[in-house]
């Protein structure tokens, strides 16, 4: 069926093609990004304390601006241990882990993201009393960012 | 060997001692996430930044691992809590082995 395709029409399909949201089973699943957050911080996570600033809809998913701060006063006795972020449909679930110190001042981070397609963007807070906590949001990508 | 990271680095003019400051730095760097192909169809090895260390007056602040998830040419925004004007280093390390240090000094008023 293909070869009786012009060569433009051909050329002109693959380009859809890669434009195109890839199908979801390219990329990782809601269950491998959870797996992987209990990898990182094993235990039970309450909602709170963490907020995630993403665009609910972005045009471009090769530059996706993304801002995570987590309630805390950041002092020696209370502070954010470790920040896990990841990002459920890329091809591999793991976005960026960081490990602070009181020295920080204030639990805030800011990055930009490769979002593959559309899917849920979660944060993990792990305390200095052991305590976890998470947020996610979920984002619709209409190009994605993966071949970038 | 990998090139320049030409890191660019805001930091308050001046800050007072206690007060908590944004530190933004912007690299150059492709961060191949190993998914891209090039024109012959062959994927482009992975080649990213794996990790960030931070440091001021000598001691850490923060450090970050780097998936591949992370956009090309990293922007990326954290705080430290002013002390003393002295340096705040920063130390990444390339998939490729290369070390890329940079230090930048924040003035503490007061």
């Amino acid at each position: 069926m293909a070869e009786t395709l012009p060569r433009r029409a051909l050329v002109a399909a693959g380009l859809a093609a890669a434009m195109a949201p890839l199908p979801r089973e390219s990329g990782a699943t809601p269950a491998e990004a959870r797996d992987l957050l209990q990898r990182l911080a094993p235990g039970a996570a309450r909602e709170g304390r963490v907020a995630l600033r993403i665009e609910a809809i972005v045009d471009n998913g090769a530059q996706v601006p993304l801002v995570v701060s987590v309630e805390s006063p950041m002092t020696e006795a209370d502070h954010v241990r470790a920040l896990h972020v990841v990002a459920d449909g890329n091809p591999a679930p793991g976005v960026a882990s960081f490990a602070f110190t009181p020295r920080a001042g204030r639990c805030e981070v800011s990055m930009r993201l490769r979002l593959a397609r559309s899917q849920r963007v979660v944060a993990l807070a792990e305390m200095s009393d052991g305590s976890l906590w998470t947020a996610s949001r979920e984002v619709t990508v209409t190009v994605g960012g993966c071949s970038a | 060997m990998s090139a320049d990271l030409a890191p660019r680095v805001r930091l308050p003019a001046s800050a007072r001692r206690g007060e908590v400051v944004e530190v933004r730095v912007l690299v150059q760097h492709p961060m191949e996430s190993g998914q891209r192909r090039d024109e012959a169809g062959r994927l482009v090895p992975r080649r990213i930044l794996n990790a960030l260390v931070v440091r001021y007056l000598g001691r850490e602040v923060m450090r970050m691992r780097l998936e591949p998830a992370i956009a090309a040419n990293p922007l990326l925004g954290f705080f430290l809590r002013a002390e003393e004007t002295g340096m705040v280093e920063l130390e990444w390390t390339d998939d490729d082995g290369t070390i890329h240090r940079s230090s930048h000094r924040l003035n503490v008023a007061g």
